[in-house]
């Protein structure tokens, strides 16, 4: 639905108001509400920081109450004011927030295991771990054609990679 | 020198080389956001902390032939160099401003921007022109190696890299296209194709960055999601969209031949009567227009002038760049007649 102000934009606020008993309805867009004043828009409620530490507060208000404060050693950055900001102060603080993290990296991404590219030193095993699960694939598709060499093949390029991963 | 001569020399790489795509799709960017480990974020980090990330990022980037960079300390630079840099989509507003320790590493093309110590330690961007982002995440990618080479990265086997904010946290990729969509628009039909496009974990912004208003039918879009996918899917989800939407794009454009003709023939044709013969113009009305006028030559309405026209204006219209141009301060309304004849000269090229 279009603002019926500007006629522009997409209408984002709804505001009823009832004086004297009688209703008035308008739909505008959050510019034309600002502008003629409809809501005391101060700093944006809707800018990112602030939408993101809704989604990070809710974790917050329950537990708060009950559990001490998490506080990150390395560089001094409390859960509550983590929240707040929206930024980890060191990379530390995952490691300090962990207990809480799964369920707040799930609520940004639906997702909370890292499945991407990763770096060949600080990797660590993780990169031979990835490595054998694509040849894993790699060997179940060379069966499933009967490419037999092929399959001989990888499944010892599988076995050097976990024997190198339990050797270390 | 002549206004001509000038116009070129302003020229970045993404604004003025040609490239797939590039009558709907003005550009593509690949962004990496990276973190040194046992070293406080930027938000919490002392200024010698600050300082030992852009000591170890200079002493790897200077001892490598791969790639020349240039650096820079944000403070040394004039604040109008800064403002050009932020019209280029080269550096975000906020690393502009004055701060402590805060750097910039460019190449020549200016196809590679490095920004250190702004969110995170370290933010890798390629530009690219027309739809490149397989090309530009390659090139992202080769220096994240040369630098993982010699830095230890914040990362964590489960959560992957560690950014600042945990919106970027797992691959701290974001990739992104800026699209150029004026018949998606005149049909009616952007609200639709937004709505489906937020569906996808894909978000999409205005010219100017996040919160800003479409200016001149110009789109951002992006991946919003970075924990759990691989850059490939990541990557590979936004290229099949950003097809999709060049399909769509066409199609409305076939449309509008078809059901408007005349009206769009005659708005594409005053929006350039207006650009040649204004004597001062904004710049929200020069991007309206010039997107008119892009959309005429596209679909081969207008011929006397070349496609390139919309991203080189769109950036060098804009008040840093004019003032660069001209070689002094000028207030709104002396830019407002130097953007009319700056884009006059460039019609005319």
């Amino acid at each position: 639905m279009l603002c019926q102000r500007c006629n522009q934009r997409d209408a984002t606020v709804h505001l009823t108001k009832i004086i004297n008993e009688e209703k008035t309805e308008l739909y505008l867009c959050e510019k034309c509400a600002q502008e003629t004043g409809q809501i005391p828009f101060n700093n944006n409620p809707f800018s990112f920081q602030n939408l993101l530490s809704g989604i990070l507060n809710p974790e917050l208000s329950s537990i708060d109450s009950v559990q001490p404060e998490l506080i990150c050693d390395t560089c001094g950055m409390s859960y509550k004011e983590f929240t707040k900001k929206g930024l980890f102060g060191c990379a530390d603080c995952y490691e300090t927030f962990s207990s809480k993290l799964d369920t707040l990296l799930k609520r940004i991404h639906g997702s909370n295991y890292h499945n991407g590219k990763v770096p060949q030193r600080s990797g660590g095993n993780l990169r031979i771990k990835k490595e054998i699960e694509q040849l894993r694939k790699e060997l179940q598709l060379a069966i499933e054609h009967e490419y037999f060499e092929k399959a001989a093949e990888l499944r010892d390029q599988i076995h050097g990679l976990v024997e190198k991963l339990e050797g270390e | 020198m002549s206004l001509k001569d000038i116009i070129n020399n302003n020229l970045t790489y993404w604004v003025s080389a040609d490239g797939p795509e590039r009558d709907i799709v003005l550009s593509s960017r690949i962004r990496l956001a990276r973190n040194i480990e046992k070293l406080n974020y930027p938000n919490r980090a002392k200024p010698a902390e600050r300082a030992e990330v852009t000591k170890r990022v200079i002493e790897i980037l200077s001892r490598q032939e791969q790639v020349k960079l240039h650096y820079m300390d944000v403070n040394d630079l004039p604040v109008l160099e800064r403002e050009l840099m932020v019209e280029k989509h080269l550096i975000s507003p906020i690393h502009a401003q004055e701060g402590s320790e805060k750097g910039i590493f460019l190449a020549d093309q200016e196809n590679i921007c490095i920004m250190i110590n702004e969110e995170d330690h370290i933010r890798i961007q390629v530009l690219m022109p027309g739809l490149q982002l397989g090309k530009a995440w390659e090139i992202a990618g080769e220096l994240d190696d040369l630098l993982e080479g010699k830095l230890d990265y914040a990362f964590s086997e489960k959560w992957g890299y560690l950014s600042t904010c945990p919106t970027n946290t797992g691959s701290g990729l974001r990739a992104s296209v800026m699209v150029h969509l004026p018949a998606l628009n005149l049909t009616n039909n952007i609200a639709k194709m937004l709505g489906a496009v937020s569906q996808l974990g894909l978000a999409v912004r205005g010219l100017y960055g996040e919160g800003s208003e479409s200016v001149g039918n110009i789109y951002q879009i992006s991946n919003q999601l970075t924990l759990g996918h691989s850059e490939h899917d990541i990557i590979d989800n936004l290229k099949g969209v950003t097809k999709q939407i060049i399909d769509q794009e066409k199609q409305a454009r076939q449309l509008l031949l078809q059901k408007m003709e005349f009206k769009v023939k005659d708005q594409f044709r005053r929006s350039l009567g207006l650009l040649k013969y204004a004597y001062q113009i904004s710049s929200q009305e020069s991007m309206k227009l010039l997107s008119n006028v892009k959309l005429g030559i596209d679909m081969g309405i207008i011929d006397d002038v070349d496609s390139g026209v919309l991203s080189e204006l769109m950036v060098l219209i804009r008040p840093a760049h004019i003032q660069k141009i001209e070689g002094k301060e000028l207030d709104e309304t002396a830019r407002d007649i130097k953007r009319a004849e700056l884009i006059q000269a460039r019609l005319n090229m």
